[in-house]
């Protein structure tokens, strides 16, 4: 199945074929377009992986466990899928919104290298390789979060790089020390071992490690202050690209090893994660609850989302790990399209400040209906997407009898819903400034509107059609509950 | 031998991470990264005078040394190199556009608006 590698192969040569012709329009074409191959090449991957069972590729001809492997099953199809829907958007969206200090081929080389090093971490089915790609993917962020060559942005960027440079040290540490106890660095060969194995203590001088380093990428509770300190500082479309795929990869690796292999001594790690998870949510809401500028505002909303996502993991039964993933899948969506909506009010506008700006709701309609959707998508109210992620998760936490957590996430839902309403009251609702009155408002164009559109038509669609998603996400957590069929598929090698 | 000088370059590296200066802040992050790549490398197991290659004549497994933590350790370096190279650019940049090597100047990203 050499196609399984085909979503690190699009965005390898689309880099190179960037480096090579350099002309502003072609790169404003493959763009676009490249992102668009990307996302054909998942959606025929999941068709394939729905008909077939999951997909393995031993990379250069060795054999698992000796050589990489890549693996797609459930999770990874359904991680591809969403994100490069999301690579699409960005790359529309950059066509409009980046500033002339940034050029475009530029932009989108290391977006292309950022996709590779992303897709690489889902698709992986080895530890070190995991680290590679993620090196990959922060090596590219690095660059796009300074590009601007601005104070603010590279203060941003210092603070960026230092904690996440941590982070991989621990990765690796924590890679070294788990390789020098069994031998071996394929996950599926992990599974197989650490799940036979009774000294479950020993595993979690690693385990601790791989936690910290996965939790400052997620950006949980105390580990995520370099996120808010850097989100609001490069261009919009960097932010927005940031901010759907970045912290969202370090909740899938999170639900890999979680579930593949350090499942010994699970009280431990479940009331681990169940704490930090609702620490996250409250201060991450909290904290937006107290800021005027919306880019602030949701990068805060980001941490409190990541503590849904890592509450479905910490309950940790079928219901609630498949409530994670759909939660992971649709805050995607509706977080870029929360930030695509602010970078469109700032065009119009000129700030970013909420004090300053009023009055988009007579002006500007349209604006106003696609900036509800994923507002209240990411509120959880129904039909839209966010509804169903969120009665899953509070579902499986009901049925588990872990109601202290339960009731924070609800509890949580009310600040997301203070901070949705601030945005929209203060930007849609309220009148105009009156010292900002003479100021004359940017008109846009129809294309300005388009990424903005196709976010909130999944929005609605993923809200529609929940039943077929939720039959997804349950497939998925089956396959990561119970993983023999993941590990059949990588060691005995059954080609599908 | 080597993880004491593991446990030296970590406390160097910390204590290096905590001080005012940019430039120190990088030279502890160096020495963290190496010192990630050295415990890397001895958590596998040492074995010394031995190749880490198969000649075709070797049949006994334990005259050989595990060649992986060598690949793994090899990889990691160049990646820990490009990192270094990164953050020394990014630093003088921003000492270009401030003026300023102290960290606890970067505070305007933080500050409350």
């Amino acid at each position: 199945m050499n196609i399984v590698a085909l979503p690190l192969l699009i965005p390898f040569a689309l880099a190179i074929s960037l480096l090579l012709f350099r002309s502003p329009t072609i790169g404003r074409w493959v763009g676009p377009l490249g992102s668009f191959a990307i996302f054909i090449v998942s959606l025929y991957l999941f068709s394939n992986l729905q008909t077939n069972g999951i997909l393995t590729l031993n990379m250069g001809g060795w054999d698992a466990p000796f050589g990489i492997v890549l693996v797609i099953d459930y999770l990874s199809a359904l991680m591809l899928v969403v994100s490069s829907l999301i690579l699409v958007v960005v790359s529309l969206f950059a066509l409009r919104f980046l500033t002339d200090d940034i050029p475009l081929n530029r932009f989108y080389f290391f977006f292309f290298t950022l996709a590779m090093g992303m897709n690489g971490a889902f698709i992986t089915g080895d530890v070190f390789n995991l680290y590679v790609w993620f090196e990959v993917m922060l090596i590219s962020s690095f660059v796009l979060i300074t590009m601007g060559k601005k104070k603010e942005q590279l203060e941003g960027g210092i603070k960026y790089l230092a904690l996440n440079l941590i982070g991989s040290f621990l990765f690796l540490a924590g890679l070294g020390l788990l390789y020098g106890k069994t031998g071996t660095l394929n996950m599926a060969h992990l599974a197989e071992i650490l799940r036979n194995d009774n000294q479950a203590v020993l595993m979690n001088t690693s385990g601790i490690l791989f936690f910290v380093a996965f939790g400052i990428k997620a950006a949980i509770f105390p580990l995520y202050f370099w996120l808010p300190a850097s989100y609001h500082t490069p261009n919009i479309t960097i932010t927005t690209l940031f901010a759907g795929l970045l912290t969202k990869v370090g909740v899938y690796t999170f639900i890999r090893f979680f579930t593949l292999f350090f499942v010994q001594d699970q009280p431990f790690w479940h009331n681990l994660l169940l704490i930090t998870a609702g620490f996250t949510m409250v201060i991450g809401g909290m904290a937006a609850a107290s800021y005027y500028e919306t880019r602030r505002i949701l990068s805060y909303h980001i941490i409190s989302q990541i503590g849904y996502m890592i509450m479905g993991l910490g309950i940790f039964t079928p219901l609630a790990i498949a409530g994670a993933v759909f939660f992971t899948l649709h805050n995607m969506i509706a977080k870029t399209g929360a930030f695509v909506a602010s970078g469109m009010i700032a065009k119009i506008k000129g700030t970013y400040q909420l004090k300053e700006i009023g009055g988009l709701y007579k002006d500007n309609p349209l604006l106003a209906v696609l900036f509800i959707i994923p507002a209240f998508a990411l509120a959880g109210i129904p039909p839209l997407s966010g509804f169903f992620a969120k009665f899953m998760l509070i579902k499986a936490g009901f049925e588990n009898g872990n109601y202290i957590i339960t009731a924070v996430a609800l509890l949580t839902g009310i600040l997301t819903l203070y901070s949705m309403i601030k945005i929209w009251n203060e930007a849609f609702l309220k009148k105009q400034p009156d010292n900002q009155a003479g100021k004359v408002d940017v008109k846009l164009a129809w294309p300005d509107y388009l990424p903005l559109t196709i976010l909130a038509t999944a929005s609605v669609l993923m809200g529609i059609f929940a039943a077929s998603v939720f039959s997804y996400t349950m497939e998925a957590a089956n396959q990561l509950i119970e993983p023999s069929h993941y590990i059949n598929s990588v060691l005995k090698n059954k080609m599908p | 031998m080597l993880s004491i000088l593991v446990g030296v370059l970590y406390t160097a590296g910390v204590y290096m991470l905590l001080r005012r200066s940019i430039l120190k802040f990088i030279i502890g992050i160096i020495f963290m990264s190496n010192a990630t790549n050295l415990l890397v490398f001895i958590s596998a197991g040492l074995v010394a005078g031995k190749p880490a290659f198969v000649n075709g004549a070797t049949t006994n497994v334990s005259q050989l040394a595990d060649p992986m933590p060598q690949a793994l350790v090899l990889t990691a370096i160049v990646i820990g190199l490009g990192m270094a190279v990164f953050i020394l650019a990014l630093k003088y940049k921003y000492f270009e556009v401030t003026g300023t090597d102290d960290l606890d100047q970067l505070k305007q990203t933080d500050s409350q608006k």
